[in-house]
């Protein structure tokens, strides 16, 4: 808004709203309020007992004071990083429908490699969403009309030929909570971020991961990535390849292939493939390593 | 739909509008616009100019306050929002006149060179005690990260804060 890439007409206050708390659901589930701040579900016991991964995502983004002030519906809005998108002159198809995108051939060292189109290739920046698409969770609308119960998947939208619309949120329905619907795997999950700088740094590759393991093989297992999606990308495919597997790198390293294969890397960006590879090699094995039970 | 929330009397602005804002423990009445930042509001409103403008944009630290006792950015708050909240600065942290130990320890370590973060620096020092976020080193290095010092005086920095805490009986 200070830089003049959004000019809106009103803005409404939503912090007073009674929609700050995280609750443990009775089935072991979670529902955190769209206003609970970042730093207060980190630390909320059922967030840190039962689903690690969303303590740690959450803890690893931004810096202690902007936790502090963050909410959980704000950061899944949160706008991209993408420093066209932010300087307000750029050609930039989601700031200005139909005026291209500086990115294609500009600077795209931390742009994404999945999801991508010819009109957007900004990665989503937020850590937390990434942890949440790995857990199924659900978004919680109310608008002017109804309420609305949205898979998180589908929150987020491809870029497509319409980059400018990024959830499908209407005028006047807000976000009123999250829901995480409980599940074994998520005890046994890990959130890892891999950056420029050691901290206070959007991630250039990130992984979610949970994995249950039962007789030495792979029961159920959760991937998402962050840093190299148009939205936080929930890895089907490595999933898929890895249920019924033996835990261990090389079925690792299959599945984090088969997810990277559909990479379109840009010249400055293609280190990416790479990393992402071995980051989601590196969460698996770190959450396996002494438990291949 | 516009016709209907311009209706609502709850809307204020783009004049400027009558705001009470509690500082430092005292209500200070002040007209602004309501897109004036809390760091605006306290450096040019209320001549509070102990908060420092590194960067206006979240990224630096240099204008953490607290707001309920909770560090927080002042450049990305709105002063409007904080009504009915209770906002600390630097210039409230020492009280009757003697410096508040953090004070008193970044003099005694040498925590700045320029002196430009350091206000922002002690209000996220304080805070991070409180908060137990200074068990060692790495703990104080990713929970202080929020603070950037271009002058890097960041070991001094450790050295205060690890003072203030081992003096208070550890953590
Ligand atoms: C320097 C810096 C570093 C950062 N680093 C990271 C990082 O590493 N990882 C990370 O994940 N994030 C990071 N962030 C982003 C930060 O987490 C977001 O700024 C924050 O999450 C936004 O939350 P907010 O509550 O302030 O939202 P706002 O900025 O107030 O809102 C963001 C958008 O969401 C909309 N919105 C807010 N609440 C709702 C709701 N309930 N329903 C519908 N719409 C809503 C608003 O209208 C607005 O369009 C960083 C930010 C900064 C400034
Ligand atoms: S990548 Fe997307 S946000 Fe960035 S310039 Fe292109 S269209 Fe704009
Ligand atoms: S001035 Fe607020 S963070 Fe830099
Ligand atoms: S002392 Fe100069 S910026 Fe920190």
């Amino acid at each position: 808004m200070r830089q003049n890439v959004l000019r809106p007409g009103l803005l409404v206050d939503i912090n007073d709203l009674p929609l700050n708390r995280v609750e443990d659901l009775p089935e072991g589930g979670l529902r955190i309020g769209a206003l609970a701040r970042m730093s207060d579900v980190a630390q909320a016991a059922g967030v840190v007992q039962r689903f690690p991964v969303i303590s740690q995502a959450l803890l690893l983004g931004a810096s202690a004071q902007l936790r502090n002030m963050a909410s959980m519906g704000g950061n899944l809005c949160q706008r991209v990083r993408c420093s066209y998108f932010r300087d307000a002159t750029s050609p930039c198809n989601k700031r200005d429908p139909g005026s291209g995108c500086a990115a294609l051939d500009g600077f795209n060292r931390g742009h994404a490699i999945l999801g991508t189109s010819d009109k957007c290739i900004a990665t989503h920046p937020s850590d937390v969403a990434v942890a949440l698409v790995a857990m199924d969770a659900v978004v919680h609308t109310r608008g002017p009309a109804d309420d609305r119960a949205i898979p998180i998947e589908e929150f987020f939208l491809l870029p497509g030929d319409t980059p400018e619309r990024e959830h499908p949120l209407e005028h006047g329905e807000l976000i009123v909570a999250i829901e995480v619907p409980a599940t074994p795997t998520a005890r046994l999950s890990i959130y890892l971020k891999f950056r420029d700088r050691e901290s206070y740094e959007f991630a250039l590759v990130s992984v979610a991961a949970a994995v249950r393991i039962q007789d030495g093989a792979i029961a159920d297992v959760r991937l998402a990535l962050g840093g190299v999606g148009t939205k936080p990308w929930r890895a089907r495919r490595a999933e898929a390849s890895l249920v019924g597997k033996l835990a261990g790198e090389a079925s690792f390293a299959e599945a984090a292939g088969q997810e990277l294969a559909a990479a379109k890397p840009r010249p400055l960006n293609a280190f990416k493939v790479e990393l992402a590879q071995r980051a989601i090699i590196r969460a698996l094995m770190t959450l396996t390593n002494g438990d291949t039970r | 739909m516009d016709g209907e929330i311009a209706a609502l009397p709850a809307e204020r602005g783009p004049s400027a509008q009558a705001v009470t804002l509690t500082i430092n423990g005292e209500p200070r009445p002040l007209r602004i616009e309501p897109r004036v930042s809390l760091l605006d509001a306290l450096r040019e409103h209320l001549g509070l100019t102990g908060s420092k403008k590194g960067c206006d944009q979240g990224t630096c630290g240099a204008c953490t306050v607290w707001v309920d006792g909770r560090r927080a950015l002042a450049c990305l708050t709105l002063a409007v929002t904080c009504e009915g909240h209770e906002v600390t600065t630097i210039e409230g942290l020492s009280a009757g006149g003697e410096l508040h130990p953090m004070q008193a320890a970044f003099i005694d370590k040498d925590a700045f060179q320029c002196g430009y973060c350091t206000p922002g620096q002690i209000m996220s020092a304080v805070a991070l005690l409180d908060e137990g976020h200074a068990a060692d080193d790495g703990q104080i290095r990713e929970w202080m990260s929020g603070n950037i010092c271009r002058c890097a005086a960041y070991p001094n920095i450790r050295a205060a804060i690890r003072a203030v805490r081992d003096a208070a009986g550890g953590e």
